[in-house]
């Protein structure tokens, strides 16, 4: 199968300070289509600066990125944010919501900016479609301040679902949240990659990593591991341990 | 295609921020309305005070009489009979630029009514005495030109004559007497109260100057002539034109009367004029200038605080262009939106003033587009500038931005 993504050789140099600083050397990576990618590395290991590069916000300084086919690296900047719109679905850590914008609204905003004008009837259907495949069809009207933290993920996973992307990247989802909601916004990304989508997502924690299918290890601008995930976490089982231990605590309690 | 969505967007964000927007539009809404309401009630202050100076009396020219000299004592203008009505004639037909022309007599009197007496003044005057002087009569009329060709027993007096002689009546139609000469009351001069030194101006009565002439005083020559001339910028000309007239009238003899304007007057007229326009124009001005940093202030802070929406847009494949547009499009609606409202509280408190005050106040066209155009100006400005180079900004630093 062709893959969705392929970088060969990108390199990275930050040229705004004295020094110019090589942020990734020469990293090549292909990705098949329904592969879920763990990206993990020390801050400072490149790969918040490899993501923005895989997430077309950034052009690399050197080296040729294939998005599904298109050469990333000759494209200007309308052209990138064309591409980002309609290939890519993005979660920030820090969920990246409107504000006073209700969950509904905030999902239909890539589709504002699309190539192709729906209807606003259109719009609301795929909107609340997404809000159900993240569980959130029901907080439709609700704005993002009566929302839970993974509330709100979910709601930006349901963002970044709505244009029906290739890759769904994800700068660390987990990080603002608890270890109960994290396990339930890697449920959300299990279910994801299991219907098809390809998923990368960058997190420096271990366990959340393990949930993925495939893990790699930045340090220094360079890929140092790249591995299949062996022990895998599955969210479910993880969730149904976690109420059990739970309850328990509450009993002795 | 994408006009549409930009639309919506930009009418979303206005309206799910709505503190936000009013304070922006607040901000248009007072520099409008501070404007024009500035304007406006300058305007009628201005007029107001220029009535007021008018009232003085305006472009009035004097010609008076020469000195008798009897020994070594000099009488001063006026005492020599040099003038008489021919040269008045002489004057309203021959010199241009004069709208009014009234011969004067003068003479103290002791003036009878109702079984009581005064002594007060008589003058001969003109029917243009009134315009002339910008003294209206408040209760019945002036006497006419008719009435002068009739040598009329008709008056006009001040309101000190009708408390003195008509206590608690309506003079007009009433009868006073002077000389035992009986004089129909036909008008009451508007009150005028002391002039700068301190006299009663409306301790007067008027009369036609040919019925002071022939039944009152039994003279032939008139103490002066009051000329109005059409505007302040023709006195010097007109009264040159007069002296001509009147130096021709009297074949190269020696100048027996003389020509003077109320200088002093006609300084003060222009001068309080300049001063008024030029408090218009600073408090025009300073109310723009404030209005317009309200503005500025409210859009950049809006723009600057909307750094990370801009960044979410821009991620999810927003064109510069689309967040410039959104923008530009709030920018206007918010604008034109305080503008208008601007304009009608701006109108609103100049009623508002001008009922409170009984003030006349004009609103003036030139102040509403003017600062309509600015603050909408400075709005789109503000609004566009900072959108601008937020939407040149990486997306990403649009993200991390706090």
């Amino acid at each position: 199968m062709a893959s969705v993504v392929k970088l060969q050789d990108i390199h990275k140099i930050y040229d705004s300070g004295e020094v110019p600083v090589h942020a990734v050397r020469g990293v090549s990576l292909e990705l098949a289509p329904g592969e879920f990618l763990a990206l993990m590395g020390a801050s400072g290991s490149g790969k918040s600066t490899l993501m923005n590069t895989l997430g077309c916000l950034d052009r690399p300084t050197r080296g040729t990125y294939l998005l599904d086919g298109t050469n990333v690296s000759e494209l200007g900047r309308n052209e990138l944010a064309d591409l980002r719109n309609a290939k890519l679905g993005f979660v920030f850590q820090g969920f990246n919501l409107l504000a006073r914008t209700t969950a509904l609204e905030n999902v239909e905003l890539p589709m504002l900016y699309g190539q192709h004008r729906l209807s606003g009837a259109a719009m609301r259907q795929r909107a609340l479609a997404c809000l159900e495949v993240v569980g959130l069809a029901n907080r439709a009207d609700h704005f993002p301040n009566q929302l839970s933290g993974g509330q709100q993920q979910r709601v930006a996973i349901a963002r970044a679902l709505v244009n029906q992307p290739q890759v769904l990247l994800a700068d660390e989802p987990t990080g603002n949240l608890d270890s109960k909601t994290s396990v339930e916004v890697m449920g959300v990304f299990q279910k994801l990659n299991d219907q098809g989508i390809t998923i990368v997502m960058v997190t420096h924690e271990l366990d959340i990593a393990r949930f993925c299918k495939r893990n790699l290890v930045m340090r220094d601008g360079r890929v140092v591991s790249d591995h299949v995930v062996t022990d895998r976490l599955l969210a479910d089982v993880e969730l149904a341990r976690l109420r059990e231990a739970e309850s328990a605590a509450k009993l002795t309690n | 295609m994408r006009l549409s969505s930009t639309l919506i967007v930009a009418l979303r964000a206005l309206r799910r921020n709505k503190l936000r927007s009013m304070l922006t539009a607040l901000g248009i809404i007072i520099g409008v309305a501070a404007v024009i309401a500035m304007v406006s009630i300058g305007n009628g202050a201005k007029t107001q005070v220029e009535a007021q100076v008018a009232s003085l009396g305006q472009n009035v020219i004097t010609v008076f009489s020469g000195s008798f000299t009897g020994g070594a004592m000099r009488g001063g203008w006026g005492s020599a009979p040099t003038l008489n009505l021919e040269d008045a004639n002489a004057i309203s037909r021959e010199v241009a630029g004069v709208v009014g022309v009234s011969p004067e007599v003068r003479s103290r009197d002791q003036v009878l009514a109702n079984g009581l007496n005064w002594n007060t003044q008589i003058i001969g005057e003109g029917p243009d005495f009134v315009t002339i002087r910008t003294w209206p009569v408040a209760r019945g009329t002036m006497f006419s030109d008719q009435d002068v060709r009739s040598v009329a027993k008709v008056a006009v007096i001040g309101q000190t004559i009708v408390d003195q002689l008509f206590p608690g009546e309506d003079p007009i139609g009433q009868t006073l007497r002077i000389r035992n000469i009986p004089f129909k009351v036909v008008g009451v001069l508007s009150p005028k109260g002391f002039n700068l030194f301190g006299q009663d101006q409306d301790d007067t009565v008027i009369v036609p100057y040919s019925s002071h002439m022939k039944r009152l005083s039994k003279r032939t020559n008139i103490a002066s002539i009051l000329v109005q001339a059409v505007s302040s910028e023709e006195i010097p000309k007109v009264q040159q034109d007069i002296t001509d007239a009147l130096m021709q009238r009297r074949q190269g003899k020696d100048q027996d009367f003389t020509v003077r304007n109320q200088v002093e007057l006609a300084q003060a007229a222009t001068a309080t004029s300049k001063t008024m326009t030029l408090l218009l124009a600073a408090i025009a001005g300073v109310s723009l200038i404030v209005g317009g940093i309200g503005i500025m202030n409210i859009m950049l802070v809006s723009v600057t605080e909307r750094t990370r929406e801009i960044g979410i847009r821009l991620a999810v494949g927003a064109h510069g262009r689309d967040v410039l547009l959104q923008f530009l499009i709030e920018a206007v609606v918010l604008s034109s939106l305080g503008g208008i409202l601007g304009i009608l509280l701006g109108i609103g408190t100049s009623k508002f003033v001008s009922a409170l005050n009984g003030w006349p106040v004009l609103v003036s066209t030139p102040a509403v587009v003017v600062a309509f155009v600015f603050s909408a100006a400075v709005g789109v400005f503000f609004g566009f500038y900072p959108a601008r180079k937020a939407a040149q900004l990486d997306p990403i630093d649009a993200l991390r931005y706090e």
